[in-house]
């Protein structure tokens, strides 16, 4: 073997072992918590990097509880939702943006750009008030209203950099057909941004599913609450035991929903976000 | 079917005047062609007669009804686009019904439609495709059909077949024209390419910077041009221009001298000129002959371009840069690096003033 080959082989060698640090660093988090899902509890705090056995005790003891039932039922509720509605005003937003000439275009476009800067902290006061006012509080209403709010800028920001690509004879053409602007929108523009609206709205349904900090602000009893704040909250026995396999059998149901949907749509994210930068 | 008429028309965007007090008459069942270039405001001029840009002033009928405030669905227009702008999502059945089912036609009276316009423009097999199945040429018939289904009463084209390879563009050229005769509908055509000008049209209008230049035929606009800017768009390969002094002028005519031509006795009235005067000659390149050289009145030829049933032959002019053409039936018997002289056809010359307005054949000389 010569010294070319050598270095070939090298760079090689060392490639895959940069690839396989990546994929450790972003897989073992979720990889034990999958492990320690499996375990009795017994086992728990005997290190181990491989399954010696399968115990679904964890899985099973969440699934018994009511309130965990009941939380995924509020998440899934939440989260398409806060997904529907923002699909909705974000289309009709960015068509608003992307199509219709108006002064002061730009500066709604930053403000929206901007809002979604905000700390979720910086706003939870002012937003808790809001939802009190509205007598959203304790309710699945408030935090649909609440994730919206951050949901939006994102998704109107995407929708509008794609709708702005579709040509502007397409729209022309629909209008001589004598479309109003609602028919284009629906019927001409719709059905050519499936990427753009599915990675949005898998994105849009991403946050909703996992936010914490309003779900624990503006939720009070166990059946309004949903799944982040219930795992959280899931203790055991007494107050010096925290039930970590159930808590990890529950973040791992959770979990792969978002992992299945994300293999679906994984195409799609790809095109549709990239569509916003080079051509579609 | 409907005739079009525009009564000083105007159209301003911000601060640019794009249309400039147009007015015209688009006769019932007439093919019209928008021609000039870029940027004169041809297209803009379509787009406010189909309803797509707002009239800034001056009035617009169709079929002797103001328009101006109607939206394009009420006007009883159909547009076909440079760029086809077909539904991608919608079959070929699809995309030539939608403005009907917009329109809340029944479901027979569609398909009944549809299937006519298919069988006009030969797309009954097409149906059932979708758009990126379709070629270049079929896509552009689909473009009509989707226009022409709603029997509008004007259909509009806008440069249709500028993104069509050269032999699919006269291919169509000719599908267009015989659907015109076919179906007798006014149309009203935009195209940068005096050919398509010049094949399609009953009357070519001329835009240059939002005005008309000149409207008529294509014969008067070939044989008649009124300014030396048609006489130079329209006709292919362009009229030569030559700088040309006037020396005299009489009721049966004018004598105007020419470097390298010599002196030239023309049937133009050049009575508003005074002797010594700058104008243009203009002479088409079929309206020019070679002969041998004689005296220093000679010309090189640069270039011979032989095209198969005809020859252009390029000489070096006697002032400014663009090269004289000269065309004649191949064989020529001329061949680069040979002076030769000019001999126009002095029946068929043009003659411009410093305004590059045509000037006009004397009544004397015209009885004659």
């Amino acid at each position: 073997m010569n010294r070319y080959q050598l270095i070939k082989l090298a760079k090689r060698v060392g490639l895959y072992a940069l690839i396989a640090v990546v994929v450790v660093y972003a897989v073992f988090p979720f990889y034990y918590a999958v492990i320690t899902s499996l375990k009795p509890s017994s086992e728990l705090f005997r290190v181990d990097f491989w399954l010696s056995s399968l115990d679904f005790g964890n899985y099973v003891q969440i699934f018994t509880q009511k309130s965990f039932v009941r939380a995924i039922v509020n998440s899934v509720v939440v989260s398409l939702s806060v997904v529907a509605i923002a699909l909705l005003l974000g289309i009709t937003a960015s068509y608003a943006l992307g199509r219709v000439r108006f002064r002061g275009r730009t500066t709604v476009m930053l403000t929206i750009l901007g809002v979604s800067m905000f700390p979720q902290v910086a706003v939870l006061s002012g937003l808790f008030e809001v939802i009190r006012t509205l007598n959203l509080y304790n309710n699945p209403g408030g935090l649909i209203l609440s994730y919206t709010i951050f949901t939006l800028p994102f998704t109107v920001w995407v929708l509008t950099t794609f709708m702005r690509q579709l040509p502007q004879e397409l729209e022309e053409a629909a209008i001589m057909d004598g479309a109003t602007p609602w028919v284009t929108i629906t019927k001409v523009f719709l059905p050519l941004m499936w990427p753009a609206m599915a990675t949005t709205g898998l994105l849009a349904f991403i946050a909703a599913w996992n936010e914490f900090l309003f779900a624990l602000t503006f939720t009070l009893s166990d059946d309004q609450r949903t799944v982040p704040v219930a795992i959280a909250l899931i203790s055991g026995g007494s107050q010096h035991e925290l039930p970590w396999g159930p808590i990890m059998a529950a973040s791992v149901t959770v979990t792969v929903p978002l992992v299945v949907l994300v293999m679906i749509f994984q195409r799609r994210i790809v095109s549709g976000l990239t569509a916003g930068a080079v051509k579609g | 079917m409907a005739s079009v008429t525009l009564k000083k028309l105007n159209k301003v965007f911000g601060h640019t005047h794009i249309i400039k007090d147009v007015d015209l008459q688009v006769g019932d069942g007439e093919f019209v062609v928008f021609v000039g270039p870029s940027g004169c405001g041809k297209s803009t001029l379509l787009r406010l007669i189909a309803g797509l840009e707002s009239i800034s002033a001056g009035e617009l009928c169709i079929a002797g009804e103001v328009v101006n405030d109607l939206p394009p669905r009420e006007r009883g227009v159909g547009m076909v686009f440079q760029s086809y702008a077909l539904y991608p999502h919608m079959t070929v059945y699809e995309n030539m019904a939608f403005g009907l089912k917009l329109a809340k036609t029944a479901r027979e009276t569609i398909e009944e439609r549809v299937m006519a316009t298919a069988r006009i423009l030969q797309l009954e097999e097409l149906l059932h495709r979708k758009p990126k199945a379709l070629s270049g040429g079929q896509r552009q018939r689909v473009a009509m059909g989707r226009a022409m289904a709603r029997e509008p009463r004007i259909l509009l084209f806008d440069e249709p077949l500028s993104n069509l390879d050269a032999s699919l563009r006269v291919q169509m050229r000719n599908e267009i024209a015989r659907l015109h005769h076919r179906l007798g509908s006014t149309m009203v055509y935009v195209t940068h390419d005096q050919v398509e000008a010049m094949t399609l049209a009953d009357k070519i209008v001329v835009l240059r910077d939002g005005r008309i230049e000149q409207v008529g035929s294509p014969q008067t606009l070939y044989q008649q041009p009124s300014t030396k800017f048609v006489a130079g768009f329209i006709g292919s390969p362009t009229m030569n221009f030559m700088p040309a002094e006037l020396v005299s002028s009489g009721n049966d005519g004018c004598k105007v001298k020419a470097p390298g031509l010599g002196e030239l006795a023309l049937p133009q009235d050049a009575g508003g000129e005074a002797p010594g005067g700058a104008l243009t000659l203009g002479v088409r390149p079929e309206h020019l002959r070679l002969a041998e050289a004689r005296g220093d009145n000679a010309f090189e030829i640069v270039n011979v371009e032989y095209l198969g049933n005809e020859v252009y032959v390029y000489l070096e002019p006697k002032a400014g840069d663009t090269l004289l053409i000269h065309r004649s039936e191949a064989p020529s018997r001329w061949a680069l690096g040979q002076r030769v002289a000019l001999v126009p056809d002095l029946a068929h010359v043009h003659l411009f003033d410093a305004h590059d307005r045509a000037l006009g054949v004397a009544k004397r000389s015209r009885a004659a």
